[in-house]
């Protein structure tokens, strides 16, 4: 397990804040990005990768490991904050990020990076791979679990719901699917593009266990993963993930158009400097 | 529809838009099922295979894999995108699925799951497609014109268009020893029996000339390969004398061997594929030889770039110039 058990190890909320600075520091290499994902997310990522995930840092590809399957490809500057949190990607390589022959390409792929399970970028893809890997670990009659992450915008894919719907129907309870609901995507508000709500029905009506939660309230993120790794029906789990684009940063939070985001040179470090500001109790 | 240009000796014959009609010629000597039957044969050695579709496991002749392994056979529903996602999801847990639906929903619907879950990651999966090229008449839905042209553009995928039933049962043992996706067409039902008479044995990557001939060398994939020896016969009456090179394997194409047969000097190179004329067999040799700086006279039997009609599969055959009468006749024609 990686759950630290030193009374000195990080806590979470210090893990999160060292993704966010991570992807900050990635974002300022190129000076644009999905920043504002990255920061909404990094709680959720934190939780994920430091509280509930089994996996061994130096054996990325361990057997026995829980997979995280990143459908959001373009979230990949915040996977790969967490991977160099998680000691899996050397913090060295940060600085390489979106450059050609680097290992962090701008988008998710499997074939780049160690700890990357899968290729996103194109949105849709995610949960039904996961449905073949959860069903491939029943198979191996493996304890493993695979965690997949997505965006509320690709439940506009109609691939969403014909994964949700067959891991229903095949009993996946070996898969615990994030959907981050930050109501975001390229032309506008999420619920503006396609309504997807109410949310938490549907997917119950699918036959889901699901809890929704506040993404950025680390205690109710804890709470929800526990719940969904315990859960005693045969049915696949869904965490929705409500949280707040720029999170942490102030005046990205405030920032009106922060699907990519655009930051000027001398904002980098004053946005690493409202994290830190933020931090202080 | 009208069975325009038929030869009048013709028997009665299917004159319908059937969704699922057999490529079989009245009388021909067929096998049920190669591939349902070739899949059980490698499954009993490989515990790594499982098999998968989307609902059409009876249409591919799955259901005879799901029959001997139900445990092992995986029923994804009509959602295509699902299956291939899935597939590459097993792939990566380290098992050999065997997907299986209609070469019109690999190809065209579920394109983007198999680029980028299968080949892109480079996952151990093999599709296997129904109803490649025009085997279907139930129109363009269904008519995967256009298949080989899809996926010989996707990096990674190897691509495989058989002949017969004998050569189906050799390929699944074959693309199952080589790691990596392929995309297979598929023959089911009562599939015609014919290379097993040349002592044929289909080897990934390698054409093979079934019949040697010094006015014509028609260089051919699939069923198009039936319909070329059948051609060359009533050619020979004709004392015109055919050559036959199959090439099973349409990506890595065998480049040694259609350089060395197109480059002999006197011979016309028709290639006939059951696949549009854009981007397949024909495309893929023309290329190959312009490259080369081998210039034969060459022409292409294929389907027209346009959207098939639906009719009866003998009408529709003849329309577009893939039945043996008419490849027999265009290539008398191009010799005049």
């Amino acid at each position: 397990m990686a759950t630290p058990t030193l009374a000195n190890a990080p806590t979470l909320a210090q893990r999160a804040r060292n993704i966010r600075r991570n992807a900050l520091l990635m974002g300022e290499v190129q000076g644009q990005g999905y920043i504002a994902q990255a920061l909404d997310i990094a709680d959720v990522l934190a939780v994920a990768y430091f509280h509930a995930m089994r996996f061994r840092a130096e054996d990325p590809a361990w057997e026995g490991r829980d997979r995280f399957l990143l459908s959001n490809g373009h979230y990949a500057i915040a996977l790969y904050a967490a991977l160099i949190e998680a000691g899996i990607i050397p913090e060295a390589e940060l600085a390489t990020y979106g450059f050609d022959e680097s290992r962090l390409p701008m988008s998710g792929m499997a074939s780049y990076t160690p700890g990357m399970e899968m290729s996103g970028g194109s949105l849709g893809l995610g949960l039904g791979i996961a449905v073949g890997m959860a069903l491939g670990l029943k198979r191996k009659r493996s304890t493993a679990r695979i965690f997949t992450l997505f965006s509320d915008g690709e439940l506009d894919e109609g691939s969403k719901w014909e994964a949700i719907m067959s891991a229903a129907h095949h009993k996946l309870d070996n898969l615990i699917a994030i959907v981050d609901v930050n109501n975001q995507q390229a032309d506008g508000p999420s619920k503006q593009m396609l309504g997807f709500e109410p949310l938490v029905d549907k997917l119950e009506a699918f036959g889901w266990f699901v809890q929704r939660v506040d993404g950025n309230d680390i205690d109710a993120v804890v709470g929800a993963f526990d719940a969904a790794m315990v859960h005693a029906e045969p049915k696949p789990r869904m965490i929705v993930a409500d949280t707040l684009m720029g999170k942490g940063v102030p005046f990205l939070e405030q920032r009106e158009k922060n699907h990519f985001i655009r930051v000027e040179p001398h904002e980098w470090q004053l946005a690493l400097s409202a994290l830190n500001a933020g931090d202080q109790p | 529809m009208k069975s325009a240009g038929l030869p009048p000796s013709a028997k009665p014959r299917l004159t319908t838009s059937a969704m699922i009609a057999s490529i079989a010629a009245e009388g021909q000597r067929t096998k049920p099922a190669p591939f349902g039957h070739a899949l059980v044969e490698l499954a009993r050695s490989r515990e790594d295979v499982v098999g998968m579709t989307a609902d059409l496991g009876k249409y591919t002749d799955l259901h005879i894999f799901a029959r001997a392994f139900p445990d092992r056979y995986y029923q994804m529903g009509m959602a295509e995108q699902l299956l291939f996602g899935a597939a590459s999801g097993l792939a990566a847990e380290g098992f050999m699925p065997f997907a299986t639906t209609y070469a019109v929903f690999a190809s065209r619907r579920a394109y983007d799951f198999i680029h980028q879950t299968i080949a892109e990651e480079d996952r151990n999966v093999k599709i296997a497609c129904a109803l490649p090229g025009l085997t279907s008449g139930y129109g363009p839905s269904h008519q995967a014109a256009e298949d080989l042209a899809l996926f010989r553009a996707m990096p990674n995928m190897m691509v495989i268009d058989p002949c017969d039933a004998h050569e189906i049962e050799q390929i699944v043992p074959a693309i199952a020893a080589h790691r990596g996706p392929v995309y297979m067409r598929l023959l089911r039902g009562q599939v015609p029996l014919v290379l097993d008479e040349y002592n044929y044995r289909f080897e990934l990557g390698k054409a093979a000339l079934l019949r040697d001939g010094g006015d014509v060398l028609i260089i051919s994939s699939g069923i198009m390969t039936m319909r070329a020896l059948e051609a060359a016969q009533a050619l020979s009456d004709d004392r015109v004398s055919a050559a036959v090179l199959h090439v099973p394997t349409i990506k890595p194409l065998d480049t040694e061997a259609i350089r060395r047969e197109a480059g002999k000097p006197g011979r016309l190179v028709v290639v006939a594929e059951n696949h549009t004329v854009i981007g397949g067999l024909g495309e893929a040799v023309a290329a190959l030889l312009m490259r080369s700086g081998v210039h034969p006279t060459f022409r292409q039997i294929g389907l027209p770039d346009e959207f098939l009609a639906a009719g009866a599969l003998p009408t529709l055959h003849d329309r577009y110039g893939i039945s043996t009468v008419e490849v027999t006749r265009r290539i008398k024609e191009w010799l005049r």
